[in-house]
């Protein structure tokens, strides 16, 4: 037996991120990082400086005229279309065409041999505007009648009306909660290389090279199979290069093939902000009926979204929001409905949670709104209506998963909740500039991409004939530790040390048709794409050993770093070895499918998701009521991933979440003018929170008595976009603080985000 | 064109016969060198993913210090040591107990904000062994990073401390040696060009303030915090610009007051006011991140006439003075009188700050705050330093100054009117906190709507009253100490 041999990295433990040595050292590859093909030039766009109007003149001689400028690019030197709408739409053009519709957006591009020459010449074009109207809000955009950018979204289950008529208490309200910047570290950028024929490589930091193929291939008229999209790893995601990076993938493989030469462009951080989309920010209007103990009975609600000029994924997003309006909870009757609203504003996209943070937000106001009515901890009413299994989803989703009541026991104890809720009341009540707010908020995830077709995925699998193994499937590495954990499965699958795994990039020509890592579900589907692919490999070697070293087939075991054949210990090279010289194929593609997962957005029902993650959230602040001012005394989570491939990776995207979700409803705030430009558009005027910023106690714990009940990749559950919304607990502690200068007798009813500004006038408004 | 531009590079010595004034250390090292390890984040100096070490002689000898390579122009870094993430190593060659330590914490995820932490981590650890949590997140103000919630970077910043090793550092090892070879590269005027971009380094002072008679209007640049981001973000051309980063660090300690030369540093300046005014240093730790603080001067503070600059308002109420050099001439200002309206100093052609004269408190009682949607790192919306002195129960002087409620750093004259004779009391200020309203008319931006810094300011003078009374209203002021 071989069974006492040591191997790294196998599933469930915690093996380090695969490029941990690789970013400590700064060997890391970025896409600005590649060796730069020889006459190499550089792209960069010129945006727009008006929030909508019509383009009256449009003088570029001096930006051709500029030293080192080579010519530029619009949307007459388009060969194909000029559209990188995601979902079809035909409404995301790359170059505005006759008119701009927001405050940065590309009208041109020049290239030039290097980037600041192009830059700097992209700031002299003198372009003339026809003002039109412009509306920047979504309240302002329903007054102007700017109508939706897509089709809206209503769920029903009951009658809400009949609901609230009945209902002993009845509260309205409205909430705005704002959008969020993703501000990956390193910015899009995109590197174009021509090749014979049509073909062009391209790479670029994308979370979906497949829809850069798609939109190349759309862009200069050509077949998909021309169009060869690279991606290594991105400094950071987060959503923001799901459609994002189309836009400069376009434009850098459009020079390429007109100049043949290759081609760069990277935004400046100020470009970058300014000219792609971002979290939708939301006005909420609610209403929650409830009884005397606190329980919903109906609930009313429409989310208004400034979903910016154009549809992008918006209506994924929007409808995303109503998935998670019931966060956790169960309303008998209720009626929720969508108004993606178009605006003169960036177009808003994917960003971690995809609509959802902005749904479970507003129930959680509603759980708020009714607790100060009854005056009773908000943690009893959350209790009092957290889903049980058998109970019906707005979108008529049976839950059967619930593990809440658990991990609130659980997470109740170990955080010493109602000890130290008593001791906020108490210091709260002896006045004082400085008060204390708790507060426990759950979340409950849907996991599943909603367009059900997305729910794929495949991997490829070669081990060569000196028995090294190299792994690649359709998911990108954002710093998820997607690659670390889809390896550790084909280990486990193998029994063979990490070490001998080599995670390629991810790129079209190895696996096709592949969908955005995005949706928390780049494990899910990748990981069981590859264990596909390993299976198929071992069922051969399986064969084959069986054959070779004469034992029964229900004999031949992978063990660490050998194959058993009965009692005989055959090294994995060896094996590997005689196979290559049996002709035995050592490849395999592997493929995935979610089961049982469906969606009629027609008639709003289904099984949109396959299962629920879960997780909560014990967060303490402090707060200045001179300044409004806050810090975030303590936070602990507790959070289900089900069987953890890999508890410190999922401890790290758990940290990462909260303080990103606290980011966005403290200090991170998106400021626009009158004119319609974005104001807060670098890390000098957009701040997303600092170390100092993170918990000064900070307890994350997975609850690692969890396991997925559906047949997931051995029984983990997703992670990277769940934990997100826990940061509303932040938020809600903010918010008993506020409430507490009126002796908590009516909510503080903050809108997003709780800027040290909001809290004051908060307090100041409540004390008034 | 004089001399050349000379500098080590990890282990290298760099000589440039061009070089022009524009021309930053970060594009040098990533396009120029092809070192790509430094990254571009945000070319403000405000994310710190190009975060680099430069080792300079100082009084004391050889200090490394971090800064952001994004806004450091490359001329600035003559005779000094460029240290970047590729130089480091461990004592066995492979990894540096940082780096280690950053691996076995998983403190990085996407990793490219990596290597900048790294650095600045490299430069605590080099500086402070004994760091504890607080002044690691004070070393990581300049350092943004947005996967892991920051959590297990303290804990590796933490382990490799405990770790040690640093004598056996490579930097410590070769101390002398790189401490000779920068002594080598001579400290006499260096004029250099590239096309047109002109970059002068004079030899010292005086050959600063006989520049400045020969040209007209060039740009001064010590710190380049915020020249930096009018080439990074706005390109506009600085040329000739004069580099002065190296000049004017003298400080002097005399009966009753403190001269600082202009071209001491944020970091410079530290211990003296943590030794002279204490009140203020928790406010002065708050200016930029750390990557700022070891550039920005305090002269350049003053120099750019922001409405928004840290230190003015401190120094204001402090009753600073400011020495203007031109020629060999010299002549004293109030800093208060500088600022003549936004965007127009009391400075003439061919003047420069060479330093500033700040009174010591004594006796009086101080207080600085700063206002910020984030507490570290973020320009201020409001900013206030107050300096009340006592005559026994009444007050004698009340000096209040404020940043970003007007179009300069200004003196609440209204609040200071109502507190000058009264007593010593909580009326007093209140009447001071209602006279704010008449005091200013501020500006609403991104930062912060007008009612809010009106709204603010007034509280801040409530809360210099309650932190004076002491206790019985309980704590005044948050407390970010971090947690076990």
């Amino acid at each position: 037996m071989k069974d006492d041999i040591e191997i790294k990295g196998l599933a469930h433990s915690d093996t380090q991120h695969d490029s941990a040595v690789k970013h400590v050292t700064g060997r890391a590859e970025y896409t600005d990082d590649l060796t730069e093909p020889h006459g190499l030039i550089h792209a960069y766009l010129g945006l727009s400086k008006c929030a909508h109007g019509r383009i009256n003149r449009m003088d570029l001689d001096a930006v051709r005229a500029a030293p080192g400028v080579i010519d530029v690019l619009t949307a007459d030197d388009i060969p194909g279309v000029n559209d990188v709408s995601p979902a079809g739409h035909k409404d995301d053009p790359i170059f505005a065409d006759g008119e701009v519709k927001f405050w940065g957006q590309p009208v041109f591009a020049v290239i030039a041999e290097t980037r600041d020459q192009a830059r700097r010449a992209a700031a002299r074009a003198q372009i003339d505007y026809d003002a039109l109207p412009h509306a920047l809000d979504p309240i302002a955009a329903r007054e102007a009648e700017m109508g939706y950018v897509t089709d809206p979204l209503t769920l029903r289950r009951g009658d809400a009306d009949r609901g609230l008529a009945a209902a002993p208490h009845r509260i309205k309200g409205r909430m705005g909660i704002g959008g969020q910047d993703h501000f990956y570290l390193e910015g899009q950028i995109a590197m174009a290389v021509p090749g014979e024929d049509e073909d062009v490589v391209i790479n670029v930091s994308t979370q979906h090279p497949s829809e850069v193929q798609h939109m190349v291939a759309h862009v200069l008229g050509v077949p998909s199979h021309s169009v060869v999209v690279n991606v290594r790893r991105m400094g950071g995601g987060f959503g923001g290069k799901e459609t994002q990076m189309n836009l400069f993938a376009c434009v850098a493989a459009l020079a390429a093939k007109k100049w043949n030469r290759a081609v760069k462009i990277r935004p400046d951080r100020d470009d970058d902000m300014s000219a792609t989309g971002k979290r939708h920010d939301f006005v909420a209007d609610y209403e929650v009926g409830f009884d005397d103990e606190g329980r919903i009975l109906a609930v009313q609600g429409d989310w208004f979204a400034r979903c910016g000029f154009s549809a992008d994924l918006s209506g994924p997003v929007t409808d995303r929001a109503l998935f998670h309006a019931d966060n956790a909870y169960y309303y008998p009757d209720v009626r929720v409905s969508s108004h993606p609203m178009r605006t003169n504003t960036v177009s808003n996209t994917a960003f971690r949670g995809f609509g959802g943070p902005q749904g479970v937000i507003v129930a959680e106001r509603m759980i708020e709104e009714i607790a100060y009515a009854l005056g009773r901890d908000p943690l009893e009413i959350r209790k009092a209506n957290l889903y049980e299994n058998g109970q019906l989803t707005p979108y008529h989703q049976e839950v059967t998963d619930q593990i809440l009541p658990q991990l609130f026991a659980e997470l109740e104890a170990s955080s010493d909740y109602a000890a130290r809720r008593q001791a906020v009341l108490d210091w709260n009540a002896k006045g004082g500039v400085i008060r204390k707010g708790i507060a426990l908020t759950p979340v409950k995830f849907g996991i599943s991409f909603t367009a059900t077709w997305y729910n794929q995925a495949g991997a490829l699998i070669h081990i060569y004939n000196d028995g090294s193994i190299a792994l690649n499937h359709g998911g990108t590495e954002m710093g998820q530790g997607l690659n670390t954990k889809v390896a550790q499965v084909v280990a486990e699958a193998f029994q063979c040390d990490i070490s001998r795994i080599k995670i390629t990039r991810t790129t079209t020509e190895k696996v096709p048709n592949t969908s955005a890592t995005a949706a928390s579900s780049g494990t899910d589907l990748n990981g069981m794409a590859a264990l596909d692919a390993a299976d198929q490999i071992k069922a051969r070697l399986v064969e084959f050993v069986a054959e070779r070293w004469q034992a029964p087939r229900d004999q031949v075991r992978f063990v660490p770093g050998h194959i058993m054949a009965g009692e005989t210990a055959i090294p994995f090279d060896e094996v590997i070895g005689a196979a290559y010289m049996a002709r035995i194929h050592l490849s395999a593609a592997g493929f995935y499918k979610t089961p049982e997962i469906h969606w009629d957005r027609a008639t709003g029902k289904g099984r949109p998701f396959y299962y629920f993650a879960y997780g909560a959230a014990v967060s303490e602040v402090s707060v200045d009521t001179l300044t409004g001012e806050y810090v975030i005394e303590r936070a602990d989570i507790l959070h289900d991933v089900g069987r953890s491939l890999n508890p410190a990776i999922d401890t790290g995207q758990i940290e990462g979440a909260f303080v990103q979700g606290t980011g966005w409803l403290t200090c991170e705030e998106l400021w626009w003018n009158e004119k319609g430009e974005l104001k807060t558009h670098a890390p000098s005027t957009y701040k997303i929170p600092l170390a100092s910023d993170r918990p000064r106690i900070f307890n994350v714990k997975l609850a690692d008595w969890s396991e997925n009940s559906e047949r997931t990749i051995k029984r983990s559950k997703a992670v990277g976009e769940p934990p997100f919304m826990l940061g509303i607990s932040v938020f809600e502690a903010i918010n008993m603080a506020v409430a507490s200068v009126t002796d908590y007798r009516e909510p503080a009813r903050l809108d997003a985000p709780a800027t040290p500004e909001r809290v004051l006038m908060a307090v100041n408004r409540l004390r008034q | 064109m004089t001399g050349k531009l000379r500098f080590l590079l990890n282990d290298r010595e760099v000589a440039l016969d061009q070089a022009g004034a524009s021309d930053t250390l970060l594009d040098f090292l990533r396009i120029d060198r092809r070192m790509t390890g430094t990254k571009e984040g945000c070319a403000e100096g405000d994310c710190g993913a190009c975060t680099v070490l430069v080792g300079r002689l100082t009084d004391a000898g050889l200090i490394y210090e971090p800064v952001n390579a994004c806004i450091r122009f490359l001329v600035s870094c003559h005779g000094c040591h460029v240290v970047t993430v590729e130089h480091l190593r461990g004592p066995d060659g492979g990894l540096h107990p940082i780096q280690t330590a950053m691996v076995e914490h998983h403190g990085s995820q996407c990793g490219f904000c990596t290597p900048g932490f790294v650095m600045s981590l490299y430069g605590l650890w080099m500086g402070n062994p004994q760091a504890d949590a607080a002044q690691v997140e004070v070393a990581l103000q300049g350092n943004l990073c947005r996967c892991t919630g920051y959590e297990p970077i303290i804990k590796a910043a933490l382990a490799a401390q405990s770790a040690g090793g640093q004598a056996m550092d490579a930097l410590a090892v070769e101390r002398d040696a790189v401490t000779a070879r920068l002594r080598a590269i001579r400290q006499e005027r260096v004029d250099l060009t590239r096309g047109a971009d002109r970059a002068i380094i004079p030899a010292d002072v005086d050959d600063l303030a006989a520049l400045l008679l020969e040209h007209d209007k060039p740009t001064l640049i010590a710190g380049a915090t915020d020249v930096g981001l009018w080439v990074t973000k706005f390109l506009r051309d600085i040329s000739p610009a004069i580099f002065i980063g190296h000049l004017m660090k003298g400080v002097e300690v005399t009966d009753g007051e403190v001269k600082i030369g202009a071209g001491v540093t944020y970091t410079e300046a530290e211990p003296l006011i943590a030794r002279h005014i204490p009140e203020a240093l928790d406010y002065w730790q708050r200016i930029g991140g750390w990557q700022v603080r070891n550039m920005g001067t305090v002269g350049g503070n003053i120099a750019n006439g922001s409405p928004i600059g840290d230190t003015p308002p401190l120094l204001i109420a402090l009753g600073a003075r400011i020495v203007l050099r031109k020629g060999d001439a010299r002549r004293e200002v109030d800093l208060q009188d500088y600022f003549i309206e936004y965007g127009k100093q009391d400075r003439g052609p061919g003047e420069f700050v060479e330093s500033v004269i700040i009174p010591l408190p004594g006796d009086a009682r101080i207080a600085a705050y700063k206002i910020s949607k984030r507490r570290d790192s973020d320009i201020s919306s409001v900013a206030v330093g107050i300096s009340v002195t006592l005559d026994g129960d009444r007050i004698a002087d009340a000096r209040i100054a404020f940043g970003g409620m007007a179009a300069t750093p200004k003196r609440a004259a209204g609040a200071e009117a109502a507190l000058k004779g009264q007593p010593w009391g909580e009326a007093a200020f209140e009447a001071a906190a209602r006279a704010i309203a008449d005091d200013f008319t501020p500006l609403s931006d991104m930062r912060a709507s007008a009612d809010y810094r009106s709204a603010v300011a007034a509280n801040l003078i409530r809360r210099f009253w309650l932190e004076q009374a002491g206790e019985g209203a309980g704590p005044v002021r948050l407390d970010y100490a971090v947690g076990a």
